[in-house]
């Protein structure tokens, strides 16, 4: 085989792939600008003959879109911020303060990987339903607001910094506090955005458990309120294309314009140990 | 002593999050599943027995769990080398020094993994519509009549493992990729001096040198497959004639639809052990590989 056809091989398989990734998105964008029915007709059309927003203002005003939007934006932030800041704390803790059973410790956290979240989610729910915070946006952000994966990732990093620097804050008399805030955080803010981008969007594409504990529409976050309203339209293609663009741009342009963060910790994450 | 009482404050948040909201749930999903609790009991702890192993021993007699258990089996065992094969096949065009624009195709192949399982279920949906869907209208031309992908029961697990391939597969891609750059170059060099085909190279240089990252890939995959949910929640409702209700679908139906927690909970246990098993054997089994080859 020629070099040249090698390259052309490549390059094709390559552009085939490329279509296969990209043409549900993009057709989905398409389809969501139909009438409603256009899209059920033979052959399917690529393009709208008359693009429209209808769909769009149909899911905002009578489906209840942008209560779940604004759902979503509340509880993926709220997941982000808080998880981010309990993280950073134990896995730096994890890699630079000194305490009695440290690596045990770490080693039985990673050690829990193994057990399905889905395991946990019975009792919890009768755990919050006591509580009182089934059907709140507390309900959903509660469980997520430190994971394993996230310590165990700004362990790795933290681990890379000098104690030297840590200690000369000390030897001056700055606090353990002052320390963190004023000379590791800087640090660690490679691994922040990584971990932000990784917690946000895991907390807006989570299904399972919101499922369980929102059980009313008020509390809906998009996908939840997505799969209500396709078992409700489940024939209205167009109005569902359009409620999935709604669900699905805000993270596709957050990956988009954060991708190399997001990359490099899916690799950091994914080397063990 | 100051030093650790700091230790502790930093690690606190996190630990007390992780205690009761994970560990103690896990712990008491164990003593659940050894009890009726139901829907009565939910209204008046009282009416809570201790039923010992009952609750397994129901589901072991039960068709649907193991139609369900055989059903997540197919899933993973079909879907998983799919999905490896695709990353891997991926990884290698993008690692090819012939590709050109890398970086576009790597954002291409990557996007399907960023978004949201239930909107590209409810796309999939519409582009395997028997009817007006895409699929079956270009499978049309070259001459293949109408599939109902999901309301046939033969066809719907098949259209979940393809649905959940494009959603994954970009995702180890990127981990093989990494992989991949990490292997020599000089390897290759020598191996097609001494006149070794593409193929004779990907055997003996490209497997053995990715082998580490692919037994890692392969159990995080397992894993994470045994776990199916979202696609046949949105999909197709575990049907048509639940020939897609998985373990996990059925401990939803079985505790939050019919409120048998107790029963639900020993699903649960019963895909955590199966999981754990069989992760446990890959282990070993690429061990005596190793140890063979050596």
């Amino acid at each position: 085989m020629s070099a040249r056809t090698a390259k052309a091989m490549i390059n094709g398989l390559l552009i085939g792939g490329a279509v296969i990734a990209l043409f549900p998105l993009l057709w989905m964008l398409s389809v969501s600008f139909m009438q409603p029915g256009e899209a059920s007709s033979l052959p399917p059309p690529l393009l709208p003959s008359h693009a429209t927003l209808g769909n769009y203002r149909e899911l905002f005003v009578h489906a209840g879109m942008g209560t779940y939007l604004l759902n979503s934006l509340l509880v993926s932030g709220a997941i982000t911020l808080l998880s981010l800041s309990f993280n950073l704390m134990a896995g730096y803790a994890f890699a630079k303060l000194r305490f009695a059973g440290r690596e045990r410790l770490f080693q039985a956290l990673i050690g829990a990987l193994v057990i399905p979240a889905q395991v946990a989610m019975l009792p919890l729910f009768l755990l919050l339903k006591y509580i009182g915070l089934v059907n709140s946006y507390a309900g959903v952000i509660v469980p997520g607001m430190a994971t394993v994966f996230g310590i165990f990732l700004v362990r790795q990093y933290a681990r890379g910094i000098p104690d030297e620097l840590m200690e000369a804050a000390r030897i001056d008399g700055a606090g353990e506090w002052r320390i963190f805030l004023q000379i590791v955080m800087p640090l660690l803010k490679p691994i922040m955005v990584t971990l932000a981008i990784f917690s946000f969007l895991a907390a807006w594409n989570d299904f399972m458990w919101p499922l369980i504990v929102l059980t009313g529409q008020e509390h809906y976050t998009l996908p939840i309120g997505l799969a209500s309203l396709a078992r409700e339209h489940s024939q209205d293609s167009e109005l569902m294309m359009a409620g999935s663009v709604v669900t699905v741009l805000p993270v596709l342009v957050l990956f988009l314009a954060m991708q190399r963060y997001y990359l490099e910790g899916l690799l950091l994450g994914s080397v063990k140990g | 002593m100051n030093k650790q009482r700091v230790a502790w404050l930093f690690l606190a948040p996190a630990l007390i999050v992780l205690g009761l909201f994970f560990l103690l749930p896990v712990v008491a999903a164990l003593a659940l599943s050894l009890t009726d609790y139901d829907i009565y009991a939910l209204a008046n702890i009282h009416d809570l027995r201790f039923v010992a192993l009952s609750n397994y021993w129901l589901l072991l007699q039960r068709p649907l769990f193991w139609s369900a258990l055989g059903h997540t089996v197919y899933f993973v065992a079909v879907g998983v080398p799919l999905s490896m094969g695709a990353s891997l096949g991926a990884a290698m065009l993008l690692n090819s020094p012939l590709a050109r624009m890398k970086p576009f195709f790597r954002t291409a192949l990557f996007a399907p993994v960023v978004t949201t399982v239930v909107a590209m279920a409810v796309i999939w949906r519409y582009l395997f519509n028997t009817k007006y869907g895409m699929a079956n209208y270009v499978l049309g031309h070259l001459g293949v009549h109408p599939i109902d992908w999901l309301g046939d029961p033969h066809w719907a697990m098949p259209t979940i493992i393809l649905f959940a391939v494009w959603k994954n597969f970009g995702y180890n891609m990127i981990i093989f990729l990494a992989g991949l750059q990490a292997i020599p170059i000089d390897l290759y060099e020598a191996a097609r001096i001494d006149g070794a085909s593409a193929w004779q190279q990907f055997r003996h240089i490209t497997l053995p040198m990715l082998a580490p990252t692919l037994l890692m890939v392969s159990i995080l995959t397992v894993s994470g497959y045994f776990q199916l949910f979202a696609e046949p929640y949105v999909m197709t409702e575990g049907g048509p004639l639940q020939s897609t209700t998985s373990v996990l679908y059925l401990m939803y139906e079985e505790g939050f639809k019919w409120w048998n927690l107790g029963s639900a909970s020993a699903v649960a246990f019963l895909l955590f052990v199966i999981m754990f098993a069989v992760t446990a054997v890959m282990l070993r089994l690429s061990r005596r590989s190793e140890g063979a080859a050596t």
